[in-house]
């Protein structure tokens, strides 16, 4: 690939950091070296694996025509199971990032019997194939499992319902929410947070000022990611959502369903709806955030 | 603030190239690894070219293994090996379009084989060059209900009462599920006088009772099944079976006044068999499945036989029921494709909880 | 200065920890919970025998190899991202963060068949690729290449925050002093992120382990060949071995629990540095 070009720039800088290669002569004078290098791997992996096989899909969809695609984009059923995935993920990537933000800051803060094993088990959703994740939540929220025979009772009916549904999206999201506060909260600060203390701050105030905005941008990651991840999620959901058309169905399932009957085109149009959908909400969260730091100012 | 956290010394001034190769050591050695992946099947499946893939889908395995048990000594060539792939008989087909080297395809439903001949991997005839339609075995749709049966359902006019909970899958995404549907719309033919819209009529007002739709019948069977969902499922009579044996006395099976008769296609893949060189064997496989050896291990893993002596002798196990044909009845499976599932088909229309 | 200020009332803590166990519980461990029990339904005997079948060790023996080449690219992907995004300003980052964030919201059931309509049999490089009789698809590399796919953002998406956070003074600082651009990287950068890299690649290797959707498009489902684990655990369900298919399915959480052991050893190894990072 492109080795040895960058690798002079590292030691070149390594000598004499000070002049900035021409470049990058338009940004901020940079002492750092390896720009070449790292953007060349990220953008050459990212399109390997991601852009040229994404924009087959792409390529694919438009093969349909375009009273095809108004027939897709009108389709109550569809929209339903769009409304389900997107909103059921919100809702799952919202109630991710509270249970997120209290279970990171549990974990790294306070010190309990079982912490570690606690901290173990974060990463349990990853690891099980979601189809038996799947299983397993609808067994326990079913009528007659663990959960669902004390909730049934009260009139809370989460197996088979579009409720069901966002219990499996939480599941499948709760790593993320949890696993990228958690560095951050780690290398927080203290001194910050006894400054606050010294000069007078409650403990309320200074979560809120200093903690909170400093976690803030991880969280938003986490979230994000939390709510990606719950749009596109099939194998946990169809087991659990009952998969009514225009209730609890999802729109993954219709993605199989075009495939079932051997329609590529409809299946990667209803991809590429979801694709955009998923692609402009990540880019409004990562604008946002790349605002708010830089009206915080600076690198920092 | 700054180096506060930093315990390491500063580093020195000296570059370190041991280190810099050593990461693109690392780098090389990651795609290296990617580079043998890409390689090492190839130069496997050279090596050893008496490898068979079956193809089949879901429920098969059991009956597949044991059928390759008894057919390799049969087939005198102790060198042959049959590797087995089993998946969702729609997405099974795909992967074989794709490209999957499959020598013999066994699936659920005729369509998926047809859409394997539409790209001209075999011969659009294929279901003619083997004996009764190329299914050495059959099956049927029958109930499992619970037991003492408490929903008194006999047959499927009990299926629409109000109350009453149907396990079905969708017919969209599970071959099984077709079945289910078109047995159902058979009976509901006969029982209207063959008028279409009272039997459409009759459908919505079962899919009605359906709580949950799962993607597969294996889906279907564990709700009804482990979650306590339904009072009825509506399944293959060889799953039925199997439940009752997984699930012990839980249960039993209502036996319709009617049902289709599921016939299970086998083909040759001409393309891949051709290019593979396994067209002898592949061939010999399929036909053995219809040798009374074989259909013996066919009945006794609860699939119905062909073979006359064979059904005659396990005739207790398979109830007689009138039988409707998927062509006799339906015109074949791309007319019954067509009408029944795909987009805006029967299936949509009666699906929609109003 | 009193370290009082600094806690919160002891009641807050309390309330907050038995909050956090009852998320757990709930959300975590009840469901894993549930899959233990199914797999020792029939006894440990039959549990263990289970996993004996050749079909399963050839499961796992696959599902770790592919594990081992996907994870160490992601992480080479993933350092190189976030030291490109975080070390240097340049337009268009936001647009290239989300883009590395793709594959997340990719429905699994796409990310297999994004392969397959480039390397299928009528998929773009297709008859190329049967030309030259070279097998991507149902075959090892396919399954690489999707796993590598749906865990292409967990390594940067983690490191990424953290460097944000961070800042870049440190390592302006070490250049200016005369540090080398590796060096620099090694001695500063890697110290400074080592447990989110670990959380990272921890999550990648989760995930890898457990991918289901995309795998099974590309797979081909061939047992003993091309069968990972969580496509091996679909397969024994479909054939009502539930005791087959939870415990193969709990051995894949085992295997997660392994990873975060190695994680907790590496931490006690590290203490007095920890300490020395958290305390300072």
């Amino acid at each position: 690939m492109t080795a040895s070009p960058p690798l002079q720039t590292v030691q070149g800088a390594g000598h004499d950091p000070a002049p900035a290669p021409r470049r990058r002569s338009l940004l901020r004078r940079q002492v750092i070296p390896g720009f070449t290098l790292s953007m060349g791997i990220t953008l050459g992996w990212l399109s390997l694996i991601v852009l040229i096989p994404l924009a087959g899909l792409v390529i694919r969809a438009s093969g349909l025509p375009l009273d095809r695609w108004i027939t897709v984009l009108t389709d109550t059923r569809l929209l339903a199971a769009l409304r389900l995935s997107f909103g059921g993920a919100l809702i799952a990537a919202l109630i991710n990032g509270v249970l997120g933000l209290i279970v990171a800051w549990v974990l790294v803060r306070y010190p309990f019997p079982g912490r570690k094993l606690i901290d173990a088990m974060i990463d349990l959703p990853f690891a099980l194939p979601t189809a038996v994740a799947g299983i397993a939540l609808s067994a326990l929220y079913a009528p007659n499992g663990w959960l669902g025979s004390l909730l049934t009772p009260l009139g809370i009916k989460v197996a088979f319902t579009p409720l069901g549904a966002v219990v499996a999206m939480v599941f499948i999201g709760l790593p993320f929410a949890v696993r990228t506060v958690q560095p951050v909260l780690e290398d927080i600060d203290v001194e910050l947070e006894e400054a606050a203390a010294c000069l007078g701050a409650s403990r309320r105030q200074t979560f809120w000022m200093v903690q909170l905005p400093t976690i803030a941008p991880a969280l938003a990651t986490g979230v994000s990611l939390a709510f990606a991840r719950a749009v596109g999620e099939y194998g946990s959901v169809i087991f659990i959502a009952g998969n009514l058309p225009r209730v609890s169905e999802i729109a993954p399932l219709l993605i199989v369903t075009r495939l079932e009957q051997y329609d590529y085109v409809g299946a990667t149009a209803i991809a590429t709806i979801m694709l955009a959908a998923s692609f402009a909400l990540l880019l409004v969260v990562n604008i946002l955030q790349k605002w708010n730091r830089d009206r915080q100012g600076g690198t920092r | 603030m700054i180096f506060t956290t930093q315990q390491t010394a500063l580093p020195t001034k000296t570059a370190r190239p041991s280190l810099l190769s050593r990461r693109m050591l690392l780098v090389a050695g990651a795609l290296a690894c990617l580079a043998g992946g890409l390689s090492g099947p190839v130069s496997a499946r050279a090596a050893e070219q008496k490898t068979l893939l079956n193809v089949s889908y879901d429920p098969t395995r059991e009956l597949y293994q044991k059928l390759n048990t008894a057919f390799i000594p049969a087939y005198k060539d102790a060198d042959l090996k049959i590797n087995q792939s089993h998946g969702g008989s729609g997405k099974q087909a795909r992967s074989v379009i794709d490209g999957l080297d499959a020598d013999v395809v066994t699936l659920a439903l005729a369509y998926d084989i047809d859409a394997i001949a539409d790209t001209g991997l075999l011969a659009k005839d294929w279901q003619t060059r083997l004996p009764q339609n190329s299914s050495p075995y059959t099956s049927t749709i029958v109930f499992l209900v619970r037991k003492g049966n408490p929903a008194q359902i006999k047959d499927w006019p009990d299926l629409i009462k109000p109350g009453v909970q149907v396990i079905t899958p969708n017919p969209k995404t599970s071959g099984g599920a077709r079945w289910n549907h078109l047995a159902a719309y058979a009976y509901a033919l006969q029982a209207n006088g063959n008028d279409t819209a009272k039997a459409e009529d009759y459908l919505s007002k079962l899919y009605a009772n359906v709580p949950v739709l799962d993607t597969g019948a294996r889906g279907s069977t564990n709700t009804f099944a482990q979650r306590g969902i339904g009072d009825v499922l509506l399944a293959w009579e060889n799953e039925a079976i199997l439940s009752l044996k997984e699930f012990g006395d839980a249960f039993e099976i209502v036996v319709p006044s009617i049902s289709i008769l599921a016939e299970p296609p086998v083909a040759v893949v001409d393309k891949v068999v051709d290019r593979k060189g396994t067209r002898a064997a592949a061939e010999a496989y399929l036909k053995f499945l219809y040798t009374p050896e074989a259909q013996e291990i066919i009945a006794q893993n609860h699939y119905r036989p062909r073979d006359p002596a064979v059904a005659a002798k396990y005739a207790k196990n398979f109830p007689d029921v009138k039988l409707v044909t998927i062509d006799g009845a339906f015109g074949g499976w791309r007319k019954a494709q067509e009408t029944h599932f795909a987009d805006g088909g029967i299936f949509d229309r009666v699906s929609v909880k109003k | 200065m009193s370290k009082r200020s600094l806690r919160e009332h002891s009641a807050t803590r309390l309330s907050l920890v038995a909050l956090t166990v009852a998320i757990i519980l709930l959300f975590l461990l009840l469901p894993l919970a549930q899959v233990l029990q199914q797999a020792f339904a029939k006894g440990p005997a039959v549990f263990w025998q289970s996993l004996q079948g050749e079909d399963t060790i050839a499961a796992i023996r696959l599902t770790l190899l592919v594990a081992a080449i996907s994870v160490p690219l992601n992480l080479v992907f993933g350092l190189a991202a976030s030291w490109a995004i975080t070390k240097f300003d340049f337009p268009g980052k936001s647009l290239l963060v989300s883009l590395i964030d793709l594959p997340f919201s990719v429905s699994p059931v796409i990310s297999g068949l994004i392969y397959v309509l480039l390397f299928g049999a009528h998929g773009f490089f297709g008859p190329w690729l049967i030309e030259h009789d070279l097998k991507i698809i149902f075959a090892v590399p396919g399954i690489v290449l999707a796993t590598v796919f749906v865990t292409f953002p967990f390594v940067a998406r983690e490191l990424i925050p953290l460097m944000e956070e961070q800042g870049r003074e440190e390592e302006e600082a070490a250049l200016v002093l005369g540090a080398s651009g590796l060096r620099t990287f090694w001695s500063v950068t890697l110290p400074n992120v080592k447990w989110a890299l670990l959380y990272g690649v921890l999550l990648c290797n989760a995930r890898a382990m457990g991918e289901f959707g995309a795998v099974s498009v590309v797979s081909g489902h061939i047992r003993g060949l091309t069968n990972t684990m969580p496509l091996h655990v679909e397969i024994l369900y479909n054939e009502y071995d539930f005791v087959g298919a939870f415990a193969v399915a709990s051995v894949l959480a085992l295997l997660a629990l392994v990873t975060l052991g190695i994680k907790s050893a590496v931490e006690w190894w590290h203490r007095d540095e920890l300490a020395a990072t958290r305390r300072h």
